[in-house]
């Protein structure tokens, strides 16, 4: 027996692209990314993928990587295929261009109830664009699956599932059972890299492309129930006092009573 | 009739910080504010959120609801929001929160605006009007509802001071029954591991001092270490210097890991990537050593040194030590 395995990924703008790097299409309400550097696969959705290598490493398992959107960048979108993945699917349509939380996962709920009835489902802990953290809620909520959130550790012996949920001073150990669906943090570790077969292999693999229609979703069941009206970069005009010295260990010095000047220490 | 809903929370029978917060907000708002509380023995909570100003307090009383799962208070609140049917609900995003405010708003099929720190009201729609960090805190957004369902608001802690409990105490008490079945029977927890904390708690700290990827090393905390426990304070790092292993994960500071608000905020080695400042922004005094000048924490710190942490943080410490 084979676990089936899927987990959903989303391709983002690279979040180390500082405030100089991207700018604000008020038409759309949307970050533009400036610079020339392409967009990235959401690091915790990585995380996710990562997860799901280690639970193949030691049990037989298909991995499908699914996500929604518009305009994929083959070379993002596929790197899951180069880290081990065996599948990907794309769920892309003019009216999955922006979505909320909510139309998100009814979309997601959509494609992956076409493609049967998975094991296990693995997501990013959140998004580092809006960091919403709510799709993977909402995406259990309508497949009526249990939900464990922000694991540092899944491991499954295809009926039940152990996770290490991590909590503000430790983790806690949470058993389920399967069919469930958790989502992963960064505190898994850092995820594989592709080996250069996978990245061949990746290459040659063909996504799997479904619409609206592919999968009777009515776009007008897609309106927002959040909607965003105003986007901005937050101006500052804070000044900040440098404070220096003859050397770096006098400029040490004059910061500690400079402090205890202000009654800071 | 309740407009406005809080979600609360207690902690040893007393009314926590977090919704005091949230009563506060809620003042920003059009409507009757009442307060949710689940557990047992709420009679104190019941009397700080009534002097807080809640016009009615709901209590869920249940010994399956002290120290609940996520899933067993989503299975509570859901039911008191079926019955009241509130305009909005207001929900700290604390440990709980970020889990429990998505929870909640898709079992009642609910929009929901995420990690606000700002909540009004439109005088035209009637409808929540929030200001968000997005992008890590690169850019804010406005967000409003649309739609006539309930609107489910999350928000970041520390954004409103808390309410003071200077009202009459003429708020309501309303018991609630709830009907909790077997939820969060499908999730069994089978042990907390946690790392004791020595001295102070991150979060209660005053002074906080934290080191990032720049220090280059584990060893480096120790200096900061020394450091914090003579200043009575806490040693926190950034996800990098968390992701190296050079420290747990539970010193993490930023938008995953603690949000922190001490009164001096001491950096050494942190560039100040928004994700960073998301988790310390409410920082009084931010101070930062590091050797880029145009380094991001230098935008937000109010005093800095450039140069190598290596000779600024020796000087620094046998300063302090002459001076406290």
């Amino acid at each position: 027996m084979s676990l089936d395995i899927i987990v959903c990924v989303k391709q983002v703008m690279d979040p180390e692209t500082p405030p100089s790097g991207f700018k604000i299409d008020q038409e759309t309400k949307q970050v533009v990314q400036t610079t020339g550097s392409s967009p990235v696969l959401n690091g915790f959705d990585e995380n996710a993928v990562e997860a799901a290598l280690r639970i193949k490493d030691i049990t037989p398992a298909t991995i499908t990587i699914v996500s929604v959107g518009k305009d994929f960048v083959m070379d993002v979108v596929k790197k899951p295929l180069a880290m081990g993945a065996d599948n990907l699917v794309l769920l892309s349509d003019t009216h999955f261009e922006t979505l909320d939380s909510f139309a998100t996962a009814t979309v997601l709920a959509a494609g992956i109830r076409k493609l049967g009835e998975p094991d296990l489902i693995l997501c990013g802990r959140q998004a580092s664009d809006w960091d919403n953290a709510q799709v993977p809620l909402g995406l259990a909520e309508f497949l009526g699956l249990t939900c464990v959130t922000v694991a540092q550790k899944v491991d499954t012996d295809g009926t039940s599932l152990t996770i290490e949920q991590v909590s503000s001073d430790g983790y806690q150990e949470i058993m389920t059972t399967l069919p469930a669906l958790v989502t992963v943090s960064n505190e898994i570790g850092v995820p594989r890299y592709p080996t250069l077969r996978g990245i061949m292999a990746a290459g040659r693999k063909e996504p799997v492309i479904y619409s609206a229609a592919d999968l009777n979703i009515d776009p007008e069941s897609l309106s927002p129930k959040v909607v965003v009206t105003d986007l901005y970069v937050p101006e500052s005009n804070h000044e900040v006092e440098i404070i220096s010295g003859e050397d770096d260990a006098d400029a040490g010095r004059k910061l500690a009573l400079r402090m205890r000047e202000e009654g800071l220490i | 009739m309740t407009d406005i809903l809080v979600v609360g929370d207690t902690t040893n029978g007393k009314l926590g910080s977090a919704t005091a917060e949230l009563i506060r907000a809620a003042g920003n708002l059009v409507g009757d504010v009442g307060v949710g509380l689940a557990g047992s023995r709420l009679q104190e909570a019941v009397r700080e959120a009534s002097s807080m100003g809640a016009q009615t307090i709901y209590t869920m009383e249940s010994h399956k609801l002290d120290d609940p799962s996520v899933y067993t208070k989503v299975t509570a609140f859901s039911q008191l929001c079926q019955q009241l049917e509130p305009r909005v609900i207001l929900v700290s995003k604390n440990s709980h929160g970020l889990d429990f405010g998505p929870r909640l708003a898709f079992s009642l099929g609910a929009g929901l605006a995420q990690d606000c720190i700002r909540i009004g009201e439109d005088d035209d729609t009637g409808r929540v009007v929030a200001t968000r960090p997005v992008y890590g805190g690169s850019a804010m957004a406005t967000v409003t509802f649309s739609g006539d369902g309930p609107q489910v608001v999350v928000l970041r802690e520390k954004s409103y001071e808390p309410a003071s409990q200077d009202s009459l105490e003429s708020g309501n008490l309303v018991q609630v029954e709830v009907n909790l079945g077997s939820s969060g029977d499908q999730v069994k927890s089978v042990r907390q591991v946690g790392s004791v904390a020595k001295g102070v708690r991150l979060e209660d700290a005053e002074f906080v001092v934290a080191g990032g990827r720049g220090l280059g090393g584990a060893e480096p905390f120790a200096t900061l270490e020394e450091l914090a426990n003579l200043l009575g304070g806490a040693v926190g790092a950034s996800r990098a210097a968390c992701d190296a292993g050079w420290v747990n994960h539970n010193y993490q500071v930023g938008l995953t890991g603690r949000t922190i608000s001490p009164n001096v905020y001491l950096t050494v080695g942190i560039s100040g990537a928004s994700q960073h400042m998301a988790g310390c922004s409410g920082s009084r005094n931010i101070i930062a050593i590091n050797k880029d000048r145009e380094a991001n924490i230098f935008k937000e710190a109010r005093f800095g040194v450039v140069g190598d942490w290596n000779a600024i943080l020796p000087s620094f410490l046998e300063t302090v030590r002459e001076l406290v």
